[in-house]
C-alpha cells in the first residue's frame, strides 16, 4: 500500500527526516510514536504534499504511484487523507458546503459522477450520527468557533465521507477529553477495513488503547529506529523515550 | 430551461481568454463628431428629440463643467484623459428607437444573447418560472435598444423606459426629479454626464405599488473611443417597492474608455428601493493596458419618512473604479444600506465606498464592505458617515473587511466619521486578512484544486453580501468572482 524509501527532507536548511524507511500494508493500522521534534508531523505533511518541505532524496509510493510528483489535491483523489492536528477554520463556508465541494471534487478527479444532493445529505447524516455531530454544527462555518473535540470529530466525519484508502491521523488525541476520545476512536475503528490502511501518529499510549494498532514504529531524529507489535507501545509508556535518546548520545 | 440556469450556462460558454465578454459586435454606427463642444451637445439633444429645457439644462452643465477640475483625491493613478478624443454619441444606425424586439438589429440581440441576457420573452410564453421574471432594458453604447415586459408593467402603473423616451413622454416627472439628488454642479464627472448623457433607464413606481418583477438594465460599451454616459432615474412614490438590477460589460480594447454614469434614486414616504449592480467592465490586460475608467456618481435620497434605500454592488471589472453609492437619510426613520464586494486583480485600481448622510431623526444605516485584492491591484474603501446636528438618534454600523491574495497587492481603508449630534451612535469595524497557505493546504488536502480552494474561501468571505443579491444575480456574481480571480494564485 504505502512504501517510503530513504526519505530525506529539510525545511529552511534544517534536516528533519534522515533516510526514513516505512512500509504500511493494506488493512494495517500502523502507529508512529516518538518524542517531540522527532519528525512525526513532518512525515505526515510530506506524505500529504505540503509545500514548505524540501524533499532531497527518497520516494513515497502509494499503490505504486509516486506521490512526490503529485499536487496535494491529486494525492487526495488518489486516496490520501490527513486528519490535522490543528484543523483550519474557513470563515463563511458552511461545513455542509465544504463537505460537498470536497467530495464532488474528488469524485470528479476520479472520473465519477457528482453525488445528487439527496444522496449526499443521506451520507452526511449517517456519518454525523455515528460521530454524535448535531445537525446545526453542519450549518456552521467550518471549524469556526468549534471546540477542540468538535474539530476532531469534524475531521473524522470528513474521513468517513471521503472514504480514503490511506488515512493519517496526526495527534488526533491531543485536546480530547475521555468522551470525545471514545467517539473519535469508534469513528476510526468503524472505518477499519481490509482495503484501508492507517498511520496513527501519537505521543501517548492512551489513544492506542482505543485504536489498537497492528504495528508500532518508534521514530527518532527523522528515522524509524524500532518496529514491533502493539506491546511496544506499552513498553514505551513504561520506560519513556530515554533509551533512544541515550543511544543517540552514545 | 429557467433563466437562471440559462444565464449561467451562457456565461460559462463564452470562453474568450479571462475576460469572457471581450468580443465586439459588428453594427453600423452613427456617431457624433469627436470631442466636446456646444455643437456636440446640440447634436445629441437633437438626436434625442429633446425639448428646449433639456437642451438648456445640458448647456448649463457644460458651461459649468468647463470651469471645473478633475478630482485627484482618490487613490488611483492614470494618464490624463483627453476629453476631446472621445465620441460622446454612438448609436446603431438602423432603428434608433425600435418599437419592438423585431426591429432591433439581430447582431445586437446576438450580443445580448452571448452575454446571457434572456431578452426574448419566450419564457413567459413557455410559462417557465413566471414568478421570477425580469424586465430588461438594454443599452448599447448611447441608446437603449430594447425594453421588455413594457405592457405588463404598464398595467401595474409602473413606468420603465429609456430616459430619452421619458423626457419626451413624461417631461413633468423627469423635470421634477432629474438632478434633484445629484445636482448638475455636483462633481466633475456628474457635471460632464449632465451635459452629454445619452441614455439610461427611467423608472417610476406609483404610490402603493409593489413592482411585479425585478427591473434590469444591461449596459454595453461597444464602439471604439466611445464614452458611455448613462443616466438612471428611479422614483419610488409613497409606499411603493422596487428592486432594480444593473449589469455592465464591454469589449477588449487597447485604449482606455470612459464611463461616467449618474444614478439618482428617490424614495418617498414608506417606499423602498433595492439597487443591485454587477459591474464587469473590461478590466484591462495583465499589464494594465485598456480597460474601462469607471467614474460613477450614484446617490439615493430617502426623501420620505420610513423610506429605505439599499445599494448592493459586486464590482469585478474596470481598470479604475471611482464610485461611492450613497444615501441621504432625509426622512425621519429612514434607512440606508450599502453592501459591497469589490474584487481587484491584475493592475486594477479600485477606490470605492459609500456615504451615509444622516439628516432626519432616528435614521439608521448599515455598511458591509468586502474588498478582495489580488495580483498587483490596489483596493481602497473610502466611506463617509455623518450626522447633521438635527439627526437625533442616528445610528450606523460599518464593517469593512479586506482580503489579500498574494503579496503584491494593497488594501486600504479610509473611513470618515463626522457627528454633530451627541445622540448619534456610530460603530466601525475593520479587518484585513490574507488567505493563509495553511488554509489552502487544508482545502487541497481534501481534494480541491488551488483555484477551487481560493474560490471557496473567497465565497465564504463575501457571503454576507452575496445574500443581499436577488437569487439569480447571486449565482452569476459568485461565478464572476471566481472568473476574475483566475490566475491570481500560484
Amino acid at each position: 500500500m504505502l512504501e517510503i524509501k530513504n526519505l530525506v527532507v529539510q525545511i529552511e536548511d534544517k534536516r528533519i527526516l534522515n533516510g526514513l524507511n516505512l512500509t504500511v500494508n493494506k488493512g494495517e493500522v500502523a502507529a508512529i510514536m516518538g518524542p517531540n521534534g522527532s519528525g512525526k508531523s513532518t512525515l505526515s505533511y510530506v506524505i500529504a504534499g505540503k509545500e514548505d518541505y524540501e524533499v532531497l532524496d527518497g520516494e513515497i509510493l502509494l499503490d505504486g504511484q509516486n506521490l512526490l510528483e503529485m499536487e496535494p489535491d491529486q494525492r487526495a483523489a488518489a486516496g490520501v487523507f490527513l486528519a490535522f492536528q490543528y484543523p483550519l477554520e474557513i470563515p463563511g463556508v458552511a461545513s455542509m458546503t465544504f463537505l460537498k465541494a470536497t467530495l464532488n471534487a474528488q469524485r470528479k478527479a476520479r472520473g465519477q459522477e457528482e453525488l445528487t444532493t439527496p444522496d449526499f445529505i443521506k451520507r452526511v447524516n449517517a456519518a454525523a450520527q455515528q460521530l454524535e455531530i448535531p445537525k446545526d454544527m453542519l450549518k456552521r462555518a467550518l471549524n469556526v468557533g468549534f471546540s477542540g473535540g468538535e474539530k476532531k470529530r469534524m475531521e473524522i466525519l470528513q474521513m468517513a465521507l471521503l472514504q480514503p484508502s490511506f488515512c493519517i491521523l496526526d495527534e488526533t488525541d491531543s485536546g480530547l477529553d475521555i468522551d470525545a476520545l471514545r467517539i473519535v476512536s469508534e469513528g476510526v475503528n468503524a472505518l477499519r477495513s481490509p482495503d484501508r490502511a492507517f498511520l496513527v501518529i501519537t505521543h501517548y499510549q492512551r489513544l492506542l488503547n482505543h485504536i489498537v494498532p497492528d504495528t508500532v514504529h518508534v521514530m527518532h531524529a527523522g528515522r524509524i529506529v524500532k518496529t514491533g507489535g502493539k506491546e511496544l507501545a506499552l513498553e514505551l509508556e513504561a520506560n519513556g523515550y530515554a533509551d533512544y535518546r541515550e543511544s543517540e548520545a552514545a | 430551461m429557467p433563466a437562471v440556469q440559462e444565464t449561467i450556462d451562457q456565461v460559462r460558454l463564452i470562453d474568450v481568454d479571462q475576460y469572457k465578454y471581450g468580443f465586439e459586435t459588428e453594427v453600423e454606427m452613427e456617431k457624433s463628431p469627436k470631442g466636446l463642444s456646444e455643437d456636440v451637445i446640440r447634436f445629441i439633444s437633437a438626436k434625442k428629440g429633446e425639448p428646449e429645457w433639456m437642451l438648456q439644462w445640458r448647456l448649463d452643465a457644460y458651461k459649468r463643467w468647463l470651469t471645473m477640475k478633475e478630482p485627484d483625491w482618490a487613490r488611483v493613478s492614470y494618464d490624463k484623459i483627453d476629453y476631446n478624443d472621445i465620441y460622446y454619441y454612438a448609436a446603431p444606425k438602423k432603428n434608433p428607437a425600435p418599437k419592438s424586439l423585431d426591429e432591433v438589429d439581430p447582431e445586437i440581440l446576438k450580443t445580448y444573447e452571448k452575454l446571457g441576457i434572456p431578452l426574448r420573452e419566450q419564457e413567459i410564453l413557455a410559462g417557465v418560472e413566471p414568478e421570477r421574471r425580469v424586465a430588461v432594458d438594454a443599452v448599447f453604447d448611447s441608446v437603449s435598444v430594447a425594453t421588455t415586459f413594457k405592457e405588463e408593467l404598464a398595467k401595474a402603473g409602473v413606468i420603465f423606459m429609456p430616459i430619452s423616451e421619458a423626457i419626451r413622454e413624461y417631461p413633468d416627472l423627469v423635470r421634477q426629479y432629474l438632478g434633484s439628488v445629484v445636482p448638475v454642479t455636483d462633481n466633475f464627472f456628474a457635471t460632464l454626464n449632465s451635459a452629454v448623457f445619452t441614455d439610461g433607464s427611467f423608472v417610476y413606481i406609483p404610490p402603493g405599488v409593489r413592482c411585479p418583477m425585478e427591473l434590469s438594465t444591461y449596459f454595453r460599451i461597444n464602439e471604439k473611443n466611445t464614452g458611455q454616459f448613462e443616466r438612471t432615474l428611479i422614483i419610488a412614490d409613497k409606499g411603493s417597492y422596487v428592486s432594480y438590477l444593473e449589469g455592465c460589460t464591454a469589449p477588449k480594447r487597447d485604449e482606455n474608455q470612459l464611463h461616467a454614469a449618474v444614478v439618482e434614486l428617490i424614495a418617498l414616504d414608506d417606499a423602498e428601493i433595492k439597487y443591485s449592480t454587477v459591474q464587469n467592465w473590461y478590466p484591462g490586460d495583465a499589464e494594465g493596458r485598456g480597460g474601462i475608467y469607471n467614474f460613477v456618481t450614484k446617490r439615493g435620497d430617502c426623501r420620505g419618512r420610513n423610506s429605505v434605500i439599499t445599494w448592493t454592488q459586486v464590482e469585478t471589472g474596470s481598470a479604475i473604479t471611482w464610485k461611492y453609492p450613497s444615501c441621504i437619510l432625509r426622512g425621519d426613520n429612514s434607512r440606508g444600506e450599502f453592501y459591497s464586494i469589490a474584487v481587484s486583480n491584475g493592475m486594477q485600481q479600485v477606490d470605492s465606498g459609500t456615504k451615509m448622510i444622516h439628516l432626519g431623526k432616528n435614521t439608521t444605516s448599515r455598511i458591509i464592505s468586502k474588498g478582495i485584492a489580488a495580483g498587483r491591484s490596489e483596493n481602497t474603501y473610502r466611506g463617509l458617515v455623518s450626522a447633521h446636528r438635527k439627526a437625533t438618534g442616528a445610528r450606523n454600523f460599518t464593517n469593512c473587511d479586506s482580503l489579500l491574495i498574494g503579496n503584491q497587492c494593497g488594501a486600504h481603508t479610509v473611513p470618515y466619521i463626522e457627528s454633530k449630534n451627541a445622540t448619534a451612535v456610530f460603530e466601525h469595524e475593520a479587518t484585513t486578512s490574507k488567505i493563509s497557505e495553511d488554509q489552502m493546504f487544508y482545502c487541497q488536502q481534501r481534494g480541491l484544486s488551488e483555484e477551487e480552494a481560493t474560490a471557496l474561501i473567497v465565497n465564504g468571505f463575501v457571503k454576507d453580501v452575496l445574500q443581499q443579491l436577488p437569487m439569480e444575480f447571486a449565482v452569476e456574481a459568485q461565478k464572476l468572482i471566481s472568473i476574475s480571480l483566475e490566475g491570481s494564485v500560484g
